[in-house]
């Protein structure tokens, strides 16, 4: 007899096109939000696959300085603000975080609808830009030459990234207020999972950081749409001023993008090593450590710019200090493996892909917060694997292992082992096979954003390219034989990976559309491995829950 | 939010003590004071702010998670003009 | 309206809390979270006028002379003034006098509204002045350029204060429309709580834009 899958569930209440798209319901929002995401990832891919191909060779013979400009602009735009920010939180946190603390939804549900239509117009606003001709200042709009000098789509293509940023402030505020009130009671905050840990502090960063892009766009709007002198040297304004503003952001958003992959990470091991999290308050706390410390860095990326000397001495030890948190949680996730009945499905391929590949991208993150270092290989195709490595070879890998992981319960079936397993093979060596050869190519002295490079650089390139191509296979396949599961793939029913967890012991796969039958009683702490499910000790599907908070309703800090 | 308002007398008083304040910071720019202009400016309108935030807005009456948001917000504020302050008031250390 | 109808339509929670209080407590903190985020948007605005007066101290501080004090410190006073009457309007909402809370609310607005035109009156002022940063700026003055920056960071900042008060004017006339169909309840009234926290803020930001901008040349 096969697993139950319920009646009525969050996919089948509901099935016309207009119930979908005025959803308020946090697991279809989630849906809506996978639709989008993998549309944007296939479309940064297009542009990636654009550079790669014109950098097999090293004269220009596909595109001009100015076309391959554009190129790496939108592959950086789509994928930094339209993939890797909202990746991991708008699709699994969404989809999860209610679960996991015990709600029914998030505590604004219609501002999460809203932050859904938010995100589709800026990328509206960012496929219109690619139409018409693009952007060419690189994702980072460094003036003047945004403000200025550029002859392409800067405003419409800052206009685009201004809306998704609410998008992602909207997400971040919600997720903050619903952890904080609508815990279930019994769930305190050192019994919550460690990927609610991770996205909470992704949250913060989003809240505090994101305004300062917003205003920092606004102003090279200003000044190119009406000519009011900001960052123009010429009437006494400086270009650092933008590059601090700029930054001030984009260095706490890669913490953003990583964070939720670690919190994918912590679930992923300790699932699949069978055991809880070794040392889970170090790693708890070190998700806001590397919230609070991420904020104090941003000048590493200024280093070579004209900053002071002193000031950048300042931020070359604070960069070094943030590495501690990271180093922190790769140790634990380690430990835990260490002693740990460890299966090798598919999202523990890439869980295990992430530690070490995300240790190299920090390694070498650690050589870059050395001046010394850094000012040889500022601008190379060094920061480019660097950071790669850490958005590829980290985020990308948690994302791919979160959507294996999480696929049985979102969609009720099982994706088939086998080709997963191939696919992240295939990614794993396509990933490594493109851009470690960019480590050597950087430090011997490849400039980033160039289309033309000295010969003998060209075997590298081309290793590097024929990577980027097996890549694609790799991210290709899971398309395939996803959305054939959804349809076809054997029902998974509620726990199919035996893992702990309220999502996995108290809600079905798919889940009903309030999540529980009743509100859940927490008597236990996270990943409590040394127990059965819970199912099993409690009984039936209806006895159990312990029904109704009653005065003690959702614990507030 | 989720207290008792005050009484209406104190409002009352709070704008009051705004308006003589506004009085006072345009007043006092007159005075030289030499390098203590421009901190006094800035702390008499921190004083006006502290009066809006705890009295109209209720931060006084509001719950410790409430306060430490507002805070928070102040200090990533702080965090972002210090450590830029710090770029460019060294600029000139190097000769 | 019965009553009675009334009482449970507006006093039942949202689906996803459990109870009123819960929910008072979750519109009230994601409130001061998205004020947070207001104070980072106009804080770095700040920051840039923060720099730029300290690299060109003697330009800006020209530029501060040059606008209208009166205007200003007037502005400044009716905004103080509308916050009053924005916290009373709320205070009789709590006391069930649902007719004076809207006429405060309607104040408020007003005085909102007495605000922006002085704004209007100023910037009209400066553009025929040819003050206005970009191809029509003109400047006698010894530092042509860094005072256009100075304007540049004049209309940013009050520019977009001026565009937090006319969204809070649309909410207030907004409010003041569903609180006439007796919308809110002394128990349960967030949404105008939201506004007056709202309004409350973009007073804050004027507290401190008005010494910023206007009192930094003096004394000459």
């Amino acid at each position: 007899m096969s697993p139950p899958r319920p009646e009525l569930n969050y996919l089948n209440n509901g099935r016309s096109l207009w119930s979908w798209l005025t959803t308020t319901d946090h697991k279809r929002i989630a849906l809506l939000y996978l639709f989008s995401i993998t549309f944007f990832f296939a479309l940064g891919g297009l542009f990636a696959a654009g550079i790669r191909l014109e950098l097999f060779t090293p004269e220009a013979d596909l595109f001009t300085s100015d076309t391959y400009n554009r190129l790496f602009t939108m592959h950086g735009i789509i994928m930094v603000w339209f993939f890797l920010i909202p990746s991991i939180p708008t699709v699994f946190g969404n989809f999860l975080i209610p679960m996991m603390i015990g709600a029914r939804d998030l505590a604004f549900p219609r501002l999460n609808l809203a932050s859904w239509y938010v995100f589709m117009l800026g990328g509206l606003f960012t496929v219109i830009v690619m139409f018409i001709g693009g952007v060419d200042t690189g994702w980072t709009f460094y003036t003047p030459y945004s403000s200025t000098y550029s002859n392409s789509y800067v405003i419409l293509a800052a206009a685009g990234v201004f809306v998704v940023g609410f998008s992602s402030i909207f997400t971040g505020l919600n997720f903050i207020v619903s952890v904080h009130t609508l815990r279930a009671p019994g769930m305190h905050w050192f019994r919550l999972p460690l990927f609610v840990w991770s996205n909470y502090a992704t949250s913060i960063i989003m809240v505090l950081a994101t305004p300062v892009l917003a205003i920092v766009l606004v102003l090279i709007a200003l000044e190119r749409a009406f000519g009011m002198p900001i960052f123009n040297p010429y009437k006494g304004g400086d270009p650092l001023l933008f590059q601090h503003l700029f930054w001030f952001y984009s260095h706490p958003a890669v913490y953003i993008m990583i964070l939720p992959g670690m919190g994918v990470v912590s679930e992923l091991v300790a699932c699949f090593a069978h055991r809880r999290i070794y040392g889970y308050v170090f790693v708890a706390w070190a998700s806001l450590g590397i919230a609070l410390l991420g904020f104090f860095v941003w000048g590493h990326h200024m280093f070579v710019s004209g900053q002071s000397m002193y000031a950048g001495f300042v931020f070359s030890f604070l960069s070094f200090m943030v590495a501690v948190p990271s180093a922190i949680k790769v140790f634990n996730w380690t430990a835990t493996l260490h002693r740990g009945s460890i299966t090798f499905h598919a999202p523990m391929l890439y869980a295990l892909g992430f530690i070490g590949l995300f240790t190299v991208g920090g390694m070498t993150g650690l050589m870059l917060a050395a001046i010394a270092i850094d000012v040889h290989v500022h601008d190379t195709y060094f920061i480019i694997a660097h950071f790669h490595y850490i958005m590829v070879g980290g985020m990308v890998m948690a994302y791919m292992g979160a959507l294996h992981f999480w696929w049985p319960k979102m969609s009720g079936r099982l994706y088939p082992e086998w080709p997963a397993i191939l696919a992240a093979l295939i990614i794993f060596i396509g990933f490594n096979l493109t851009f470690f050869p960019q480590f050597i190519l950087g430090y011997n002295g490849m400039p980033r954003r160039y289309h033309v490079y000295p010969e003998e650089f060209q075997l590298l390139n081309v290793m590097s390219t024929a990577g980027a191509s097996i890549l694609g296979v790799g991210y290709v396949l899971p398309l395939f034989y996803l959305i054939w599961s959804f349809f076809k793939g054997k029902p998974a029913g509620p726990n199919p990976w035996d893992a702990r967890g309220l999502e996995w012991e108290f809600a079905d796969s798919p889940p009903i559309p309030n999540n529980f039958p009743a509100t859940p009683l927490v008597t236990f702490a996270a990943y409590a491995y040394d127990r059965p499910d819970i199912r099993l000790l409690t009984g039936e599907q209806g006895q159990r829950f312990a029904i109704d908070a009653g005065p003690c309703a959702g614990e507030t800090l | 939010m989720t207290a008792r308002p005050p009484a209406p007398r104190i409002y009352y008083l709070v704008c009051g003590a705004l308006l003589a304040l506004l009085l006072l910071t345009v007043a006092v720019s007159f005075i030289d004071l030499g390098a203590f202009n421009v901190p006094l400016a800035l702390a008499i309108a921190v004083a006006k702010a502290l009066l809006v935030a705890l009295f109209f807005m209720h931060l006084r009456d509001a719950v410790p998670l409430t306060r430490l948001v507002a805070v928070a917000g102040l200090a990533w504020l702080l965090v972002l003009f210090l450590l830029t302050f710090g770029d460019y008031a060294t600029r000139g250390w190097m000769q | 309206m019965e009553h009675v109808e009334l009482a449970s339509r507006t006093t039942a929670p949202h689906h996803q809390f459990d109870d009123l209080l819960q929910q008072r407590r979750a519109y009230e903190m994601g409130m001061w979270i998205f004020l947070v985020t207001e104070l980072l948007l106009f804080g770095g605005l700040f920051l840039g006028y923060a720099v730029y007066r300290n690299l060109h101290t003697a330009a800006f501080q020209a530029g501060s002379r040059e606008l209208n004090l009166l205007a200003g410190a007037i502005n400044t006073a009716v905004l103080l003034v509308s916050s009053l009457t924005m916290a009373l309007a709320l205070h009789a909402l709590q006391l069930a006098r649902r007719r004076a809370a809207a006429r405060l609310l309607a104040l408020t607005a007003l005085l909102g509204a007495l605000f922006l035109a002085i704004k209007a009156w100023e910037y009209t002022s400066h553009v025929l002045h040819h003050k206005f940063p970009g191809a029509l700026f003109q400047s006698s003055g010894p530092h042509p350029g860094p005072l256009e920056l100075f304007y540049s960071f004049y209309f940013a900042m009050t520019g977009l204060h001026a565009a937090h008060m006319l969204v809070g004017l649309v909410v207030c006339a907004i409010m003041i429309g569903l609180l006439r169909r007796g919308r809110f309840t002394p128990e349960s009234h967030a949404p105008l709580e939201m506004t007056g926290l709202y309004w409350h803020f973009v007073d804050i930001v004027w507290i401190f834009l008005f010494p910023l901008l206007y009192l930094m040349g003096y004394p000459q």
